[in-house]
């Protein structure tokens, strides 16, 4: 199934702001992100486990655990640091 | 209630009147407590602090106004407020440009001073903004802080923002 995928602040610098990646039906954020890990040498540095990287599904914050949806937005971005 | 609770905008905005739209009609609002962010020109993670000569706020369209209003209806459950109204700045700002304001309004000045500040300590580690400083060595992402993960935990929310997960 497609996935939108979308980065923001440091990751976009490094990834672009958004792209398409198509995983197995009942895939969790966690294995979206290991797919996109095995892209290259840009999305294992900038997705690297152990760094602090947020993920929100629909727009809605989530943990790796969460189930990704056919036509989901799923979204990776550093830690906020708003107000 | 013609007026949305949360505003993300380039522009700036004036507190005086804001509060006043928020409490516009409510004669039973007896207390307004406001909290403004503003720009400051130096970072405060060295000893002297590194200059800092204009600040770049980028955010997550949609999900930025969404988090802002589930944030807005956990307040008005768990305290006894009237209203409450946000607005923060994104683009390119300015040392001592306003960054955002929370306002609230409520019968007594408890529940005001508290939902402010929870308001603000959820919007600090949950709300998707990120902030990017011009130093004399460079544009730099800030960093997020633990303290702010530690004030969000005092109401019994998971902050988890600042450190890193698996």
């Amino acid at each position: 199934m497609n996935v939108t995928v979308r980065y923001f602040a440091s990751i976009r610098e490094r990834l672009g702001a958004s792209e398409a990646i198509e995983v197995a039906e009942g895939s969790t954020v966690g294995a979206v992100r290991d797919a996109l890990i095995a892209r290259g040498e840009a999305h294992a540095t900038a997705l690297a486990r152990g760094r602090a990287l947020r993920s929100a599904l629909n727009q809605v914050l989530c943990g790796d655990d969460a189930v990704v949806g056919e036509g989901a937005e799923l979204a990776f971005f550093p830690p906020v640091t708003g107000g | 209630m013609g007026n949305p609770r949360v505003v993300v905008q380039t522009a700036d905005f004036d507190l005086g009147a804001e509060v006043a739209t928020l409490r516009a009609g409510d004669a039973a609002v007896g207390a307004v407590a406001a909290f403004v962010g503003t720009v400051r020109d130096r970072n405060d993670g060295l000893v002297d602090g590194v200059e800092v000569s204009a600040m770049e706020l980028e955010h997550y369209p949609g999900m930025t106004e969404r988090s802002i209003e589930a944030m807005i209806d956990a307040a008005m459950q768990r305290f006894d407020i009237r209203g409450a109204r946000v607005i923060h700045r994104v683009g390119l700002l300015q040392p001592q440009d306003q960054i955002m304001m929370v306002a609230v309004t409520s019968a007594h000045r408890g529940p005001a001073f508290q939902a402010c500040e929870f308001l603000m300590d959820y919007l600090k580690t949950q709300a998707p903004f990120w902030k990017k400083e011009q130093t004399p060595d460079g544009a730099r992402w800030v960093d997020a802080r633990s303290s702010d993960d530690a004030a969000i935990a005092r109401w019994g929310i998971d902050g988890c923002n600042a450190l890193p997960t698996a």
